[in-house]
C-alpha cells in the first residue's frame, strides 16, 4: 500500500476527524444548526472555516428542517453541500429528508447518532437514522472513529456518482465516536482533494439557459415510477461503494466495503451489528474463538443499500445468526433484524432477534456473551426482562 | 395524449425541461373581460409588470409594449394597480 501518503495518527475524537474530513474536502457550502451530539463536528468545521483552512460559506439556519432545505438548494445549484444532525434535529429534518432523495441532491450529511425523545435523552441509539430509513438515502455506519473519518472521505463520491446522485449519510454513535478521542490517521490533504474531485457540474438549478423545473408534482401515473427510479438510484449505490472502498484502500491502506467480515470461516453462529458496538462483538468473538466456539460477526457499514447478497453469501449457511438492534420497532421487527430475516428468506438460518443500548446504555461483553451462547432476553440489559432459556 | 413512460425512461428526479411539455395558453380562463392599455395615459411605471401573476404584461426592453392575452386570465391586479387608469377591462366581444 502506498504507506508514504499516511501521516501520523493524531488524537481526535469522531466529531474533530469527521470535522477534518470537511476541512479536507472543502465543500463550497455547509447549511447547519446545532445538535448534540453533533455538535462538536460544526463546531470544530466552523473553527476551521473561520480560520481560513476551508473556503466553505457556513449558513447558519434556524432549524434542521432549514439546513436540509437550503442543502438541496445548495447542490442541486452545483455546490458540494454538507450538513450535519442528530436525534430530535433528524427527526425535525426527517420531512426534507425524503425531499432531498427524491430531488436525487447529492448532499452528505454526518449524523452523531443519538436516542429520540421521549424520554428525552441525549446518548446513542440508532432510533434517528431509523427514522428516516425509508427516506431512499444511503446510510454508513462507522465503528469508530477512524471509519467515520474514512467514511466521510468516500461519501462525497457515493452521493456524487451519476448512477447514484443520493444524499449521503455517514454516522457514528453519539458520544461513544463523536466524544471519544482515538488515535486517527488522517491522509494528506492533497491527497483527500484529489480523491474526491470536482463537484460534477452536470446540472444547476442556477443555469437560466437551460431551465428545468425540479421536484415537480407527480399524480398517480407517475409517483410511482419515480419512486422506483429513487431505489435503483439507492440500489446502485452498493457497486459505487464498493468501488469507491476498492480506490480509497489504495489510497489509505484501509478497507471500507460496505460490510465488514469478522472471523466467519467456519463459524456457526454470527452476530449482525451496526456501529461501535462492532468493537465489543469482536472481543467477544475473539474470546470464544479462543474457547473453541465458532462464533463470528458481520458488521455493516452500509445500512442502506443493505447488502444482502452478501449477507445471503456469509451467512446462509451458518447455524444461527444473531441480530443486535439499537433501535426498535415497538409492536414489530427491529429494523437490522428485519433486513436480515428478509435477506435470508427462504434459507434453513434460523435469525434471532435482540433490542440493546437504547438511550445509551451500554453494551457489556459479558452481555454479549451471553447472546452467543443463547442464554438473553429479546431485550438485552433491561431490569425487569428474565432470561428466556 | 403521449405514451406513458417506463420509470428507466424518466429523467434523474423527474425533472422536467419546457421542450419536454406541452405550453397550453390560459388566457380563455377569462371570464371579467380583457385588460386594454391606453399608451396615451401610460406613464411607463411597470407597476402592472411588477404586479402581474402570470408575466402576461410585455417589456420591450424596460418599456412597457403590451399585454399577451394568451396568458392573462384576467384578475384585473393590473387594473387596480395602475396610477394613471391606462388599463381598462373591455368586453371580450366588444373587441
Amino acid at each position: 500500500m502506498t504507506a508514504t501518503l499516511q501521516e501520523h495518527p493524531v488524537l481526535l475524537t469522531g466529531g474533530e476527524a469527521v470535522a477534518h474530513a470537511m476541512r479536507q474536502l472543502d465543500p463550497d457550502v455547509v447549511p447547519v444548526y446545532p445538535i448534540t451530539p453533533q455538535t462538536p463536528i460544526i463546531q470544530t468545521f466552523s473553527k476551521m472555516a473561520a480560520d481560513g483552512e476551508a473556503n466553505t460559506v457556513i449558513v447558519n439556519v434556524e432549524s434542521e428542517h432549514s439546513a436540509m432545505s437550503a442543502a438541496i438548494g445548495s447542490a442541486l445549484a452545483g455546490a458540494r453541500t454538507i450538513t450535519a444532525t442528530s436525534s430530535q434535529g433528524l427527526a425535525l429534518m426527517a420531512e426534507v429528508v425524503y425531499i432531498a432523495a427524491s430531488m436525487r441532491a447529492p448532499v452528505v450529511m454526518a449524523v452523531g447518532n443519538r436516542a429520540l425523545s421521549g424520554p428525552i435523552n441525549i446518548h446513542c441509539d440508532h432510533s434517528d437514522s431509523m427514522l428516516v430509513r425509508d427516506s431512499g438515502v444511503v446510510q454508513l455506519f462507522a465503528e469508530n472513529a477512524q471509519e467515520a473519518y474514512d467514511l466521510m472521505v468516500m461519501a462525497p463520491r457515493i452521493a456524487e456518482h451519476p448512477d447514484v446522485s443520493l444524499p449521503v449519510f455517514v454516522c457514528q454513535d453519539g458520544f461513544t465516536i463523536t466524544h471519544a478521542a482515538e488515535p486517527v490517521t488522517l491522509l494528506p490533504d492533497e491527497a483527500v482533494r484529489a480523491f474526491a474531485g470536482a463537484y460534477p457540474a452536470d446540472r444547476s438549478v442556477l443555469d437560466a439557459g437551460h431551465p428545468l423545473t425540479h421536484g415537480p408534482f407527480a399524480m398517480p401515473d407517475y409517483y410511482f415510477e419515480l419512486r422506483r427510479q429513487q431505489t435503483a438510484a439507492l440500489l446502485a449505490a452498493h457497486d459505487v461503494h464498493v468501488d469507491v472502498s476498492v480506490e480509497f484502500e489504495r489510497l489509505s491502506g484501509r478497507c471500507l466495503a460496505p460490510y465488514e467480515a469478522y472471523r466467519l470461516d467456519a463459524a456457526e453462529r454470527a452476530i449482525v451489528v451496526l456501529g461501535s458496538s462492532a468493537g465489543t462483538v469482536k472481543d467477544v468473538v475473539d474470546a470464544l474463538r479462543a474457547d473453541g466456539e465458532h462464533v463470528g460477526l458481520l458488521k455493516i457499514r452500509s445500512f442502506r443499500p443493505f447488502p444482502a447478497e452478501a449477507l445471503r453469501h456469509l451467512l446462509g449457511d451458518l447455524h444461527e445468526v444473531i441480530v443486535l438492534d439499537r433501535a426498535d420497532s415497538p409492536g414489530g421487527a427491529p429494523p437490522l433484524g428485519a433486513d436480515v430475516a428478509f435477506a435470508l428468506h427462504g434459507y434453513a438460518t434460523p435469525v434471532r432477534s435482540h433490542v440493546y443500548g437504547l438511550g445509551g446504555r451500554d453494551l457489556h461483553p459479558e452481555a454479549v456473551r451471553d447472546v452467543f451462547l443463547g442464554c438473553a432476553p429479546h431485550y438485552l440489559g433491561v431490569r425487569g426482562d428474565e432470561c428466556l432459556v | 395524449m403521449a405514451e406513458l413512460k417506463r420509470w428507466d425512461q424518466l429523467s434523474r428526479g423527474g425533472t422536467v425541461a419546457p421542450a419536454d411539455v406541452a405550453q397550453p395558453t390560459t388566457g380563455d380562463w377569462r371570464t371579467s373581460g380583457k385588460p386594454t392599455l391606453d399608451y396615451g395615459r401610460c406613464v411607463n411605471c411597470l407597476l402592472c409588470w411588477i404586479y402581474c401573476p402570470d408575466s402576461a404584461i410585455v417589456l420591450d426592453g424596460t418599456t412597457l409594449s403590451g399585454i399577451d392575452h394568451d396568458y392573462c386570465k384576467g384578475c384585473e391586479l393590473c387594473v387596480e394597480v395602475c396610477p394613471t387608469g391606462a388599463i381598462a377591462m373591455v368586453a371580450e366581444e366588444a373587441l
